[in-house]
């Protein structure tokens, strides 16, 4: 992870995101830790409904009315984001500093306005430049992600699944932000495409200086981003580690479990699957959450285990603990 | 006719499973084209899009198939015709030795009793206003089960072989009160239900979590060798294949261009596009990361005016001028029996099957 004066560009800390709903307080995001450095790819892994995507809006505060909690600490670069006022965070933060690919993209496009017009907008509104100047950068951005630059004055409709993913990133990439975050990119893709679009955030990566935090349950296709890998279960981050040790060895009982399930071109290992299912996040007891499913359980699970760092890897479980 | 050659070409074709099974096979498409006809002011022909165009194969009981594409390739299309809810323009399905094309509409219902049909979205597949047990007893009321008893007994037997158990903590849950996998394992109970010769998956796991996926293939897995079922298992996923199927057929443009077990898709593919597809998939590892995957430029053409001669060409990086642009490609069998590929570049070291 590539830092300056030792401060990773994105630290989070303790961040809890919590709803309000008629059975009970939901848990979404739990006192979550992670940094992303300059340039870095972090990929938060997590099955449906372990709170991924409640993360990625509480980082960029998209929040819903029903908040219970919203706490912790966020800086990016050398700014303290918590204590931010909404609209100082609008007008500093969102969009200019940190964007988003919504997870489908593809339906996230206005469908009556033109694309062109829908790129073009971020920079009218943060950067407070004319609309023919907005439109040629626009231009120049469509050309960077592979999109002719005639569909400028297409509309949404008119662009196959592929394409209109490529204008969902121009969209976020446009204000040039340190941070992107991508939500599910390519999950309703197909193959060659789901390719093409890992390639060109590869190469986005490489030219435009920028961080990723990619958000999916898509363990193999994850790969092609990540350089560092954190796992979340229940709402909090069990295990943080490169990519490299990741997938070749992860430390804690989920993540072995999730890497089993993977399933492969090649090779003789039986696939796994994981009895059980993930606990409700309303109302959860102390302990491991992932407890009753986890086969190497023992008396000290039924305390919260300890964060434990073992190099530049973070693994939750008592099973790492020091001591 | 340009399809006059091939067609009798594709009549050899079909035979080549007989081999490995004899007698009559379950399930046999011959010269199947699925084409929709396009309007112009609603009333005025404006031409077809080839969703289908000469899809032959032989299913036998007990056999499970591939058939891999990406979306638009005509995959859903064969799909739904074989199970008799598009007519194919030309060409026939048999089931049983029995033509599809002249079954009248009490007889289709009948044959559609037999083939169960697993859809991609369970909680889009099941009626939310429906209980478990009324979802199951549906199908058992439209094919005639009039005892409720009866009913109730097939129900329980076929939740407990899902895996459904205990069944009472089921049976009378609504589907939002269910999880993705069990979900998925009412709609699979449903497709059971009939005692089907045949299954249909469409993309029976690509809406599930990774742990669950397992859980779902292996029930399929299960099912087809306790049943003896055939299966015909559609998705764009190649890692998830081999662990449930025997023969791959790949699709590209309303056409199978690559029929191969499992193993020779796997260590010997032929056609570019596989080849293409194969380079595609990722597996997990570090390394991915590092490097730009080779794609084949443009995407899949217009069904509606497909290219002239092979339908990859203007994909295709060993694209041989004069040949592969002008001239359909018969089918080859370049290396071992039974794996054929519809591809110019063997015409040299294959012989035409």
């Amino acid at each position: 992870m590539a830092t300056e004066n030792g401060k990773s560009l994105l630290e989070i800390r303790d961040l809890n995101l919590h709803f309000q709903t008629t059975q009970g307080v939901v848990q979404a995001v739990d006192k979550v830790d992670f940094d992303l450095g300059y340039n870095d790819a972090i990929v938060i892994l997590g099955e449906s409904g372990c709170g991924k995507t409640s993360l990625a809006r509480a980082i960029l505060r998209l929040l819903p009315r029903n908040v219970d909690r919203y706490d912790g600490k966020v800086r990016l670069g050398d700014m303290e984001l918590m204590g931010m006022g909404d609209e100082e965070f609008r007008k500093k933060v969102r969009w200019v500093r940190m964007s988003m690919v919504p997870q489908a993209a593809m339906n996230a496009l206005n469908p009556v306005l033109k694309v062109g017009d829908q790129v073009a907008e971020p920079l009218m509104i943060h950067a407070g430049i004319s609309k023919e100047n907005a439109l040629s950068h626009a231009s120049d951005m469509f050309r960077r992600v592979g999109v002719p630059v005639d569909f400028l004055n297409r509309y949404a409709f008119e662009l196959s699944g592929g394409m209109r993913q490529r204008v969902a990133i121009a969209m976020a990439l446009v204000t040039t932000p340190e941070v992107v975050l991508l939500d599910e990119p390519t999950s309703a893709l197909d193959v060659l495409t789901q390719t093409n679009i890992f390639n060109l955030l590869k190469r986005v990566k490489q030219e435009f200086d920028v961080s990723f935090i990619l958000i999916t349950h898509d363990i193999a296709t994850s790969s092609e981003l990540a350089e560092r890998v954190a796992v979340m279960y229940a709402g909090q981050i069990v295990e943080v580690s490169d990519a490299g040790n990741f997938f070749e060895a992860p430390l804690h009982p989920y993540s072995q479990k999730l890497m089993a399930s993977v399933p492969r071109l090649r090779g003789t290992q039986d696939l796994e699957f994981i009895p059980g299912k993930p606990p409700s996040l309303i109302g959860l007891k102390a302990g491991c959450r992932f407890a009753p499913r986890c086969s190497f359980r023992f008396d000290k699970c039924d305390q919260d285990p300890p964060i434990t760092y073992k190099g530049d890897r973070l693994v939750r479980c008592w099973l790492h603990a020091e001591g | 006719m340009e399809n006059i050659q091939k067609t009798d070409q594709n009549q050899v074709n079909t035979m080549d499973n007989a081999s490995k099974n004899n007698g009559t096979p379950l399930l046999s498409l011959k010269n199947l084209h699925v084409w929709f006809e396009l309007k112009r002011w609603g009333f005025a022909h404006a031409g077809y899009v080839r969703a289908v165009d000469d899809v032959s194969f032989d299913l036998h009981r007990g056999d499970a198939i591939a058939i891999v594409g990406e979306s638009g390739s005509g995959k859903t299309s064969l799909m739904k015709t074989i199970l008799g809810i598009n007519r194919p323009i030309k060409g026939d399905i048999f089931f049983d030795g029995q033509s599809l094309s002249e079954l009248n509409p009490r007889q289709l219902r009948e044959f559609r009793s037999k083939i169960g049909f697993v859809q991609q979205d369970p909680y889009g597949a099941l009626p939310p206003f429906m209980s478990v047990r009324r979802i199951l007893s549906e199908p058992l009321i439209i094919n005639g089960i009039k005892d409720p008893d009866e009913r109730e007994e097939r129900i329980r037997k076929v939740m407990s072989e899902v895996k459904l158990n205990p069944v009472d903590d089921f049976i009378e849950k609504f589907p939002h009160m269910l999880s993705g996998g069990q979900q998925q394992r009412v709609v699979i109970a449903r497709a059971m239900i009939l005692g089907p010769k045949l299954i249909v998956a469409d993309e029976p796991v690509s809406m599930l979590d990774a742990s669950v996926r397992v859980e779902i293939l292996k029930l399929l897995e299960n099912l087809q060798h306790s049943h003896d079922l055939a299966v015909i298992y559609i998705t764009h996923d190649l890692s998830t294949v081999r662990y449930f199927s025997e023969r791959i057929f790949v699709m590209y443009a309303g056409q199978l261009i690559e029929k191969s077990s499992v193993d020779g898709i796997l260590s010997n593919h032929l056609h570019p596009y596989t080849d293409a597809l194969l380079k595609g998939t990722s597996e997990p590892d570090a390394n991915n990361a590092k490097i730009f995957k080779e794609v084949p430029p443009g995407e899949p053409p217009s069904l509606v005016n497909p290219p002239k001669g092979c339908r990859f060409h203007p994909r295709c990086a060993k694209m041989i001028d004069g040949l592969c642009n002008v001239e359909d490609p018969p089918e080859f069998e370049p290396a071992e029996p039974g794996h054929l590929t519809f591809c110019w570049l063997y015409k040299q070291n294959g012989h035409e099957s």
